[in-house]
């Protein structure tokens, strides 16, 4: 599409009444639309939750310090866990998925597109009812009746006993409704990319992000699912006084442990997947190299998705477990590292003797590659129980978790952001603001999470509501919230460029990395119908044999 | 890079044997994976507490196996079989015949537990709150029940569009779908009895 055009087509938007706009994306089907109010909701949410961690790092600043009340605490870092892992990550990565595994395999939607809409809008509603605990009970005093039972909620605090009126049940229903929104995209995922291949385009010749979201689905399916299990027999117990948690009546809390945790490491690899599934597809073009070892990368990534399953309990090892437990969990847990291992490995055999470009996208991928490996490493540590003993529910596990999650998975999102916003918007985002972006950010990661390990191994334990000072806690925990500022400062250089590129851009054209995979065929932002004709493909990077077709990868695959 | 659709179309042949999974069957299949580990929870639940009520009544007091309907339930995954093959060769009346002989087994199979249920709470005095068994009895077999009566909602509208003409040999591969998840439904009943009536007793 030429510029001529787009701007016809901006003005045509411009011109019709915004509530026929509203209204059409309310009611789309649309993967390409449904996955930019995934997005949207995401960064919306990723907003919210950040002020929540800046209100809990306000409070850590200094010892004795009350900027808030405890109970307002509680309530903060609950809402900013659940807010981060369910209504910011798993939406941001369904969303590109959503937009972006069509167009990568050549077809011009979902499976299931009426699923689709639904699983968003059960996504969204499970969003908005967690956040009407503010206003919903006793109002917008004390914070009103948000949750305040810790992202995990252990039992038996969300009992009845523990937990009266309504805080418990926004969160129970709330993650409960978004877990099977959850589970319609996997679902939704897992049917297209198994049945909508472009002609030519067998399991071996799909896109390596392909490959990765339909195990992330995979795994959604077996591990989302206990989590709604649990969610039901918490509501039994709270609505029909059922005692699968309620230890006065013969139940366990243990079980409960046993229930989160079965969804809870899993929905770490679920999130950590579509984002190796980023840096493998941004990886290799900033490198002008094809992707190094496809096979092995699929294989290792189908590892990972059976071994993560079984790790679970290396999150309980101080409740008690028998050595045969404890082994068995410690060893798994230190096998993961193995496959991620190898990914490691070949991303790094990718880039080994390339032309690396080092434009932003790429930039957040080093920087997930270096962050990633550090947080496998303390994750290797904490896997040998004795270790785990001493630092379980201390500041060194988050650390450990946030080195994960924004280190990791937050980076290359980021990237993601930066490689396909010019074939979303059809502009490219501000190289200046993404640098600016990119190095506030990674000083302002390593000054929080590398730091926040020493006062972990100092001994301060998660969730405290202050500290007296002179522990050795007091400097630390000070660089810690001076960087969580500094990321924030990021994260608002990132909106800026988000909104600012989206009119003064640079307009990108269909293909402005020279990329290989299908979505950078069609116009930027790709037409409603995607393709015109169904493309047909002879190997791993059609675009590749498409543009040099006296060398095409298809006579050696 | 100016060139728009026509360039991710190089000129090649549609490789010959193209043909790929309906995505109905795959999107089922996912559906019966993440149904089956909702369930696995619950048997985990209900196996981990077996035995570990504080009062009573236990289930050997009070249970007693529903053979009758289970064998309903069961045969009614024949039926639907045989119906699905009706529908594929054509034979309209038989396909009705079959499918609305299924939806009748099925509703005997919730007949019989709600009879249960009736029995076990005005008789017995067993709800789902008096204690950990009743907890866990009521929430496994509920469960069970609730996924029969929304195949039995689902089976009732095909056999509306199929009283009303509306379903022929073309609709074959949907309604495969359906009977995939009422196979589906049957074989948890198949592991429920067990757990509850056999193991749990």
């Amino acid at each position: 599409m030429s510029s001529d055009e787009l701007a016809i087509r901006n003005v045509q938007v411009g011109g019709r009444p915004w509530v026929q706009v509203l209204h059409e994306w309310v009611i789309t089907v649309d993967h390409k639309r449904l996955g930019i109010l995934y997005i949207l909701y995401a960064l919306t949410f990723l907003v919210i939750a950040g002020a929540e961690a800046a209100i809990i790092r306000i409070q850590l600043m200094y010892p004795h310090n009350q900027f808030v009340s405890p109970q307002v605490f509680n309530r903060m870092f609950t809402m900013h866990g659940t807010t981060m892992i369910f209504f910011v990550v798993v939406p941001v990565l369904f969303g590109f998925a959503n937009y972006l595994v069509p167009l990568m395999i050549g077809a011009r939607d979902m499976a299931f597109p009426r699923l689709n809409a639904f699983s968003f809008w059960l996504t969204a509603l499970g969003g908005i009812l967690l956040y009407f605990s503010f206003l919903g009970g006793s109002g917008l005093y004390g914070a009103g009746n948000a949750p305040d039972i810790g992202w995990w909620a252990y039992a038996p605090l969300p009992s009845r006993a523990f937990s009266p009126g309504p805080s418990s049940d926004y969160w129970t229903i709330a993650v409960l409704v978004a877990g099977f929104g959850t589970i319609g995209g996997a679902i939704n995922l897992i049917a297209t990319i198994l049945c909508l291949r472009c002609p030519g385009m067998r399991l071996g010749r799909m896109p390596l992000l392909a490959w990765l979201i339909l195990v992330m689905s995979g795994e959604v399916l077996f591990a989302v699912t206990p989590l709604s299990a649990a969610q039901i027999m918490l509501l039994v117990d709270r609505y029909l006084g059922g005692h699968f948690f309620d230890t006065q009546a013969g139940g366990s809390a243990t079980l409960w442990m046993h229930f989160f945790w079965i969804f809870g490491h899993p929905e770490v690899y679920i999130l950590v997947i579509p984002a190796f599934a980023f840096v493998s597809e941004i990886v290799p073009v900033f490198s002008r190299k094809p992707i190094f070892g496809y096979p092995i990368m699929v294989a290792a990534t189908i590892c990972i998705g059976f071994v993560s399953m079984s790790v679970w309990a290396h999150h309980m090892f101080t409740i008690g477990m028998n050595s045969y437990a404890n082994s068995f969990f410690a060893i798994t847990s230190m096998v993961v590292g193995i496959p991620t291992g190898i990914k490691i490995f070949n991303w790094i055999g990718t880039m080994w003797g390339g032309k690396i470009q080092f434009k932003t996208p790429m930039l957040f991928c080093i920087a997930f590659l270096f962050q990633f490996l550090i947080a496998g490493l303390t994750g290797i540590m904490q896997a040998s129980a004795p270790f785990d003993w001493q630092l379980s529910l201390s500041y060194f596990v988050v650390a450990h978790f946030h080195y994960v999650i924004v280190g990791g998975i937050l980076c290359a999102i980021f990237g993601a952001f930066y490689y396909w916003y010019p074939k979303i918007t059809g502009r490219l985002m501000s190289e200046r603001l993404g640098k600016w972006h990119f190095w506030l950010f990674v000083l302002g990661f390593h000054m929080t999470f590398d730091v926040m390990h020493f006062p972990g191994l100092l001994g301060m334990p998660r969730r405290i509501y202050t500290y007296e000072p002179g522990r050795g806690w007091d400097t630390l925990n000070l660089i810690v919230s001076i960087g969580a500022f500094i990321q924030g400062m990021a994260i608002l250089v990132f909106v800026a460029n988000l909104i600012v590129s989206y009119w003064k851009g640079d307009i990108a054209g269909n293909d402005p990395w020279d990329a290989w995979t299908l979505e950078w065929s069609v116009s930027s932002p790709p037409p409603a119908y995607n393709f015109a004709t169904i493309p047909t493909v002879a190997s791993r990077r059609p675009l590749w044999d498409l543009k040099h077709p006296e060398d095409p990868d298809s006579r050696y695959e | 890079m100016s060139a728009a659709n026509s360039m991710a179309t190089p000129a090649l042949e549609t490789p010959e044997g193209w043909s790929l999974p309906y995505r109905g069957t795959v999107g089922m299949a996912a559906l019966i994976i993440g149904e089956s580990a909702i369930f696995t929870i619950f048997v985990t639940a209900y196996l981990y507490y077996v035995g570990k009520s504080l009062t009573g009544p236990t289930p050997r007091e009070v249970l007693e196996a529903p053979i009758f309907f289970t064998i309903c339930l069961l045969s009614s995954s024949l039926t639907i079989h045989f119906a699905g093959r009706s529908l594929a060769r054509g034979t309209r009346g038989a396909f009705l015949g079959l499918w609305a002989l299924t939806i009748i087994l099925g509703a005997l199979f919730l007949f019989g537990t709600g009879r249960e249920w009736h029995r076990l709470i005005y008789e017995h005095g067993l709800k789902i709150s008096t204690n950990l068994f009743g907890t866990t009895y009521y929430s496994l077999v509920g469960l069970h029940a609730f996924h029969v009566t929304a195949g039995l909602v689902m089976l009732f509208i095909v056999l509306m569009f199929g009283l009303a003409g509306r379903v022929g040999p073309d609709q074959s591969a949907r309604v495969g779908v359906l009977s995939m998840y009422w196979h589906f439904v049957d074989s948890v009943w198949v592991v429920v009895f067990t757990v509850v009536y056999i193991i749990g007793r």
